[in-house]
């Protein structure tokens, strides 16, 4: 049982994916039992016996649990299905994994866990001599990550080898016979069953602190803009969360993939149902589930979907800048057609979109451009606090500049910047405080001059801050 | 433009032969009958297309033109209102027409906003919830009737009526004229105004739309409700054109003209493509192909398929052409 940690986009699930045969390597080679084997296609991860459970599942919902299992590969009797063959052979399966239910039951009515110890049945039934598992545990709950972690054991002595990729280090600490660590796409460090401490994991994964980038001083006030009370969101409806952004500073949330930024986010600007919580303005409550609304109060969001959810990429660039704040250049419902032009061209040039003219399609840009755009959009709505999810993904290095340039700029003239970032670099090098979250609460908040790696990787696998 | 530029030549060339072939066609009286039909689809087509730019569909209107013609004539005659039992209060009685006509366009409203409620809130699919008003319009209108042919008589008193359907002014058929003056308004709404430009986002991504602000369930009741409102128009004139109704067959295969102008006409089954100008040139060459189907001597038991098959050779040419367009685009850019 071997535990593979690191941070958000370190190459674990790259490493997977060239080990169940989905991605090509460009150099290296794996061996299997001492032998070099070649891995280019799923077939042949599969015959070679590796299984894959992916972080999402590959399950279907509207076919019973024996279906599942022997998917795309029935047994078959003069052409047709043979059903008997197929449940005497799942029970088999779900026998071996203690999983008491019956092969007859629909996957709709099976619990999320329930439904990954399906998908270890299917990896089993294909002969696996070694699972790999990525991260598993990320959507259940404490009873069932453990009911799923008594089954890896038990498979772990029926002497399966399991490759098991998470980012719950108390999990690891549990379960792991062996520690591997990434960084970077590396190889980052080894810890035998002994050595394996939840300080040790985070050094390796960690490793080198990042270079600060030295940048001038933000003019950050002390009026609060935008406060959060009690927020919760239906990822985990146990949990809530509190925090307050300021004006002219720039906040981070931070945290591992699956922390719930994204949620809450989503639940402040409305596109989300939060469960409970308020969210006021300069004290004034802004009404939850309402897009339009908080749009009208000051708060946009640059969703994490910048192509399906943040843009009309079949539109042009002026349509989609002039999208949410259209009713400003209409007189009785009727668009203005050039002053629609002139808005959406003077914005474009000033935020450095390049795009041949503004009736471009959006699908053209890249993305650093594509997301200038979003921001474009919301900066006619003139906002108070602008949330941004990932601002920076898929987007290059240069135009990463730009958008940071263009945050501060904004935060500079006193908007409240709330940012939700994974990548390291950027939550140190842009963000004037963090807000470290882990598994649906925040974990604590760091201000600039507490700012490292470590102490926010400490933070984001759920180390509560003294 | 560049479909609504396509299917005007196709619109022209088919006329182009329909004239060489019969020189009837050109006539007076068969160019005005063809606009009064015109006239008369075009209208609940519009409310057909802007649905379909939402993404959705609506197939209730054949029936509803059923339902609302045998109301109409039970209320404006009184030798016509022998209602069944739950209604038998209105026996005898007749109403002035205005508050008929009223009654009429505000029921089809209603029968739209029911639609528009279950489609955007109780969250069915359009298809489904409109394919059961189909059903149920018809089986309402043939029960209300008594499965009685109704009709308006010499239309005493409401004389009016029955001029705007048959009528014309200047040598122009009045229902033409009634299509030509929605066109140019419901053009400026759909190409001029915000709401316009919030049916076009919503149909082309309904998320990236409800993250703009958009109220998208608003702006999808709202097409159903217009095309509610379009059908009681549409309705009244058309019980009028015909100046009989058979509850059975009265309205049949209408709501499919109408989707078939619309997507003749450039929209998108998929939405967020459309324009009024290609609904009506969509509209008008249904109606010119019908007229040549009659004109000339082709058998009418064949005009269906007729109408099928160049509906089909339409769309096959324009997706054959956008096809061509895209990996030309993509050559370049490869370059």
């Amino acid at each position: 049982m071997v535990a593979l940690i690191g941070e958000n986009g370190a190459g674990k699930s790259t490493l997977m994916k060239i080990l169940g045969g989905l991605v090509i390597p460009d150099v290296g080679e794996v061996l299997m039992e001492g032998q070099a084997v070649q891995l280019g296609s799923v077939n042949d991860a599969i015959s070679l016996g590796i299984g894959l459970i992916h972080q999402e599942l590959n399950t279907l919902d509207n076919i019973d649990v024996a279906g599942n299992v022997f998917l795309g590969r029935e047994p078959r009797k003069f052409g047709l299905l043979d059903r008997a063959t197929m449940r005497r052979d799942a029970e088999t399966l779900l026998a071996r994994l203690g999983l008491p239910i019956s092969v007859d039951t629909p996957l709709d009515r099976l619990s999320l866990a329930q439904k990954q110890m399906v998908e270890i049945a299917k990896a089993l039934s294909l002969n696996a001599k070694v699972l790999i598992m990525d991260e598993p545990t990320s959507s259940l709950t404490l009873t069932e990550t453990e009911q799923l972690l008594k089954i890896v054991e038990d498979l772990r002595t029926q002497g399966v080898g399991i490759v098991y990729i998470s980012h719950r280090l108390s999990e690891v600490i549990q379960i792991a016979d062996r520690v591997v660590a990434m960084r970077d796409g590396q190889n980052a460090g080894n810890l035998a069953k002994q050595e394996i401490t939840h300080d040790a994991m985070v050094r390796l994964m960690v490793g080198r602190d990042l270079e600060r980038t030295s940048r001038a001083p933000s003019n950050v006030t002390a009026k609060e803009c935008l406060q959060v009370r009690d927020l919760r969101t239906a990822r985990y409806p146990g949990k809530s969360v509190t925090f307050e952004a300021r004006a002219g500073e720039i906040l981070c949330l931070a945290g591992l993939v699956g922390a719930g930024r994204s949620e809450v986010v989503q639940a402040i600007f409305g596109t989300d149902p939060a469960l409970g919580g308020t969210v006021t303005l300069d004290g004034e409550p802004i009404p939850l589930g309402n897009p339009k609304k908080t749009i009208d109060a000051g708060v946009c969001l640059v969703p994490e979907d910048r192509r399906h959810v943040g843009l009309i990429v079949e539109w042009s660039v002026k349509t989609n800048i002039t999208l949410p704040g259209l009713e400003k250049f209409a007189h009785f419902g009727v668009v203005r057609q050039r002053e629609e032009l002139a808005a959406a061209s003077t914005q474009s040039k000033t935020l450095g979109v390049k795009t041949p003219t503004v009736e471009g399609l959006v699908a053209n840009l890249s993305g650093g451009n594509q997301q200038k755009v979003v921001v474009g959009k919301w900066m006619l709505q003139n906002p108070k606090v602008l949330i941004l999810d990932e601002p920076t993904r898929g987007v290059d290095v240069g135009a990463k500049a730009e958008i940071y340039e263009l945050m501060r700029h904004l935060a500079n003239q006193g908007v409240a910047i709330l940012m939700v970032s994974s990548d390291m670099e950027e939550v140190l090098g842009v963000s004037d405080r963090v807000a470290v979250m882990h598994e649906g609460a925040i974990t604590g908040v760091l201000n600039i001059d507490q700012f490292s790696e470590e102490a926010i990787m400490q933070l984001a696998v759920g180390k509560v801050a003294a | 433009m560049r479909k609504e530029t396509g299917i005007f030549g196709l619109l022209v060339l088919m006329c182009l032969v329909t004239s060489l072939k019969s020189p009837h066609f050109l006539s007076a009286e068969n160019l005005q009958n063809t606009a009064r039909l015109i006239g008369l689809y075009g209208i609940f087509s519009i409310g057909a297309g802007m649905v379909i730019i939402t993404g959705g569909i609506d197939l209730s209107v054949g029936s509803m033109f059923a339902l609302l013609g045998v109301i109409l004539a039970m209320l404006l005659d009184p030798k016509e209102s022998n209602w069944p039992k739950f209604l038998s209060f209105l026996n005898g009685s007749h109403f002035a027409w205005p508050l008929v006509i009223l009654a009429i366009i505000g029921l089809g409203t209603l029968l739209g906003t029911f639609h528009g409620y279950l489609i955007t809130r109780v969250k069915l699919q359009p298809f489904i919830v409109t394919l059961c008003g189909l059903l149920f319009y018809r089986g309402m209108a043939r029960f209300v009737s008594d499965d009685n042919t109704k009709g308006f008589g010499d239309a005493k008193g409401f004389e009016i009526l029955q001029k705007a359907a048959t009528g014309m002014v200047f040598g122009v058929p009045i229902t033409f004229v009634l299509l030509v003056i929605l066109s140019v308004v419901m053009w400026v709404v759909l190409h001029r105004t915000v709401y316009g430009r919030h049916l076009f986002a919503v149909g082309r991504n309904e998320e990236a739309a409800r993250y703009s602000g958009i109220n998208t369930r608003r702006i999808i009741a709202s097409t159903y409700i217009l095309s509610g409102f379009l059908a009681g128009v549409a309705g009244i004139l058309i019980a009028f054109y015909t100046n009989s109704i058979s509850p059975s067959s009265h309205g049949n295969f209408y709501e499919l003209y109408g989707i078939a102008a619309a997507v003749l006409g450039g929209c998108s089954l998929r939405g967020g493509e459309g324009s009024i100008v290609g609904i009506v040139l969509g509209t008008i060459l249904l109606q010119v192909l019908q007229n040549l189907v009659n004109l000339l001597g082709i058998p009418s038991s064949l005009s269906f398929a007729v109408m099928g098959a160049v509906i089909l050779l339409g769309v096959l040419a324009d997706q054959l052409l956008t096809n061509r367009a895209k990996s030309a685009r993509t050559k370049t850019s490869a370059a």
